[in-house]
């Protein structure tokens, strides 16, 4: 399993969040237009299944990938960052005048 | 030639029932520009009620909608078509500056195409006839064609006015109403539509929603009163829209995301001539509107024979490229669209390196001068293989990755290996090869030496994960209407059961 990280500033905004729509998860979209980038949902409102790894929980917020897409990832570390920005997707943060989006960087043996 | 920034007013509102109107929360989002981040306006951040009050207003002129005809909606599209053209460098400059692409771009590519997009379905709903066939002597099955209703779409941010004319023409020329929800990074085109066609078709038939996803997009996708979404965009807010819609049993037509590959086989370099010049341009196409494109050519796979010298050439093709102002027609490649797109595509690039990727060219955020002001990504060329995750994901921006293959089944194999079928290019002087590898390659368009022509003539849309679902084209009537069967029986006789 890939380790998984939140930053501090994202973590504020989760919590954030957490208060306004409850119980949250984080989906990693694919491509197109807003993709490649993490989204958050409230829990109930994404159908999961077994060909969604859950990589961790941030903050207490399942991270959730595709399969398929899993498969080029693992050999990476992520970490969750927050910056400012639009999308057009249904991500709970976009109103804020914010994106997740992740950094990676390759594992190390260490992790 | 440098143009000049058009003039917005402060504040723009929703156009419902053909009219425009404040958003009932009171609340707008301000829109800026990626060239520079300066204000452009302010736009309505509009909540669900705002929604359903375009959504009952384009249930209401459905009816009369649908049972005009043909000759008198191509009359108005085509009217739409002629206000495009009429007001070619007003579109141009607030596409330009909404979205950061170059100016030369929107004032050769994205207008035009757009009304000639309008045209098209103009033309088709014209031409097209039902069908009715004698079963038997005594039966005659006919099918007529009915719109869906009303229909939501939900468009992207890459090409504002394109998109949208890819989508609303097919739509109300099959007699739908619809309610569209542009992308909030760039409103602006869609309202200066507005602004321009309010009086030409009938109120509610056409109502443009600005917002946010989660607050104005997720009540289009989910209302029970909407007979149909049409959605491009991205996996993950796909397969929510999916979801929406089986609760109401709607269909959907998507279109996703895409990594497509460039292929150029050996022959391509047979001569130095005018063909070879078009293949390195296309291998360059990458760069075209900021590599935001779905199809944008994102891989580039070269014979290991030619590879050297081919690479070279794109090389150097690519470092000729104009990165200025995207008002001087100069500017090739302009601004990405936003803060996060800019942050995204630089952080897609640090773990390329990190992977193993060479930069080739490029590598790097463009801060030349008042660049720094705004977006800028320079065209860059990173070296690896195709299981590096910048081959398998889209970094949307102006970054192509480079890799060789053997042969033909190598050429097929690489080409394949990726979750995604939208577009993919093939370049050759084979004869053979130009019919054979374009077949073997599973994506909804193969363009055969040439890339990014976006004809309304023919149809395009994805295989894989990028979704399903044809746009432009004749045959996209398909997916916004119903075919009603009328069976008649013309026998006097009982069939004697009963």
């Amino acid at each position: 399993m890939p380790k998984i990280d939140i930053t501090e500033k994202a973590k504020t905004i989760v919590e954030q969040l957490k208060d306004k729509h409850g119980d949250l998860i984080f989906h990693q979209s694919g491509g197109c237009c807003d993709g490649s980038a993490p989204m958050i949902f409230e829990k109930d409102d994404m159908y999961l299944d077994e060909s969604d790894i859950l990589l961790g929980e941030i903050s207490q917020v399942p991270f959730y990938m595709n399969k398929d897409q899993y498969e080029y990832w693992k050999h990476t570390h992520l970490t969750i960052d927050i910056t400012e920005g639009r999308g057009a997707s249904f991500s709970l943060e976009i109103p804020l005048g914010l994106r997740f989006i992740i950094h990676s960087r390759l594992l190390t043996e260490q992790d | 030639m440098s143009y000049s920034k058009p003039k917005f007013k402060d504040s723009y509102g929703n156009f419902i029932n053909g009219k425009f109107v404040d958003p009932l929360g009171g609340e707008y989002f301000e829109n800026t520009s990626p060239i520079d981040k300066s204000l452009i306006a302010k736009y309505p951040r509009s909540q669900k009620e705002d929604v359903e009050l375009a959504v009952d207003a384009a249930n209401a002129a459905k009816d009369a909608w649908g049972n005009t005809s043909a000759a008198e909606r191509a009359t108005l599209i085509n009217k739409v078509a002629d206000i495009i053209e009429e007001n070619l460098e007003e579109f141009a400059t607030v596409e330009t500056l909404d979205n950061g692409k170059s100016i030369r771009e929107t004032m050769n590519a994205d207008v035009p195409l757009s009304a000639d997009h309008w045209r098209y379905f103009a033309s088709c709903i014209r031409a097209e006839e039902g069908s009715a066939t004698e079963l038997d002597e005594h039966t005659l099955s006919m099918n007529i064609k009915e719109p869906l209703g009303v229909v939501g779409q939900i468009i992207p941010w890459n090409f504002p006015l394109l998109m949208l004319s890819w989508k609303l023409p097919p739509a109300l020329a099959t007699g739908n109403c619809v309610v569209l929800k542009p992308a909030e990074q760039t409103p602006s085109a869609a309202t200066l539509l507005m602004e321009k066609i309010a009086d030409v078709f009938p109120p509610g038939v056409v109502n443009v929603i600005h917002g946010f996803g989660p607050e104005a997009g997720k009540p289009l996708a989910s209302s029970s009163k909407v007979d149909k979404v049409a959605f491009t965009g991205e996996t993950t807010t796909g397969q929510l829209i999916m979801q929406y819609a089986s609760k109401n049993l709607n269909p959907v037509t998507m279109e996703l995301g895409g990594k497509s590959p460039n292929i150029f086989f050996n022959s391509v370099m047979d001569a130095d001539d005018a063909f070879l010049d078009k293949c390195i341009e296309g291998a360059v196409m990458f760069a075209f509107n900021q590599g935001e494109v779905c199809t944008c050519p994102s891989r580039i796979l070269v014979q290991e024979d030619i590879y050297d010298k081919f690479v070279e050439k794109v090389i150097e093709r690519t470092k000729a490229v104009v990165q200025t102002n995207p008002f001087d027609d100069s500017c090739m490649v302009g601004a990405q669209v936003s803060n996060d797109q800019y942050e995204k595509i630089q952080s897609y690039i640090k773990i390329g390196k990190e992977e193993g990727a060479k930069v080739l060219c490029g590598g790097e955020a463009n801060t030349d001068g008042d660049l720094a002001k705004g977006y800028f990504i320079q065209p860059t060329i990173l070296e690896g293989h195709n299981k590096m995750r910048v081959f398998q994901e889209e970094i949307f921006g102006p970054v192509v990755c480079v890799t060789k293959f053997k042969d033909e089944a190598e050429a097929i194999e690489i080409a394949n290996d990726t979750l995604y079928g939208l577009g993919a290019g093939v370049w050759t002087r084979d004869g053979h090869q130009l019919y054979q590898i374009p077949r073997a390659i599973k994506a909804g368009r193969v363009w055969v030496n040439c890339y990014h022509a976006y004809p309304a003539h023919a149809p395009f849309g994805g295989y894989k994960k990028s979704g399903f679902g044809r746009e432009n084209h004749q045959m996209m009537f398909s997916h916004y209407r119903q075919t009603k069967n009328m069976l008649i029986s013309y026998d006097k006789n009982k069939l004697g059961f009963f």
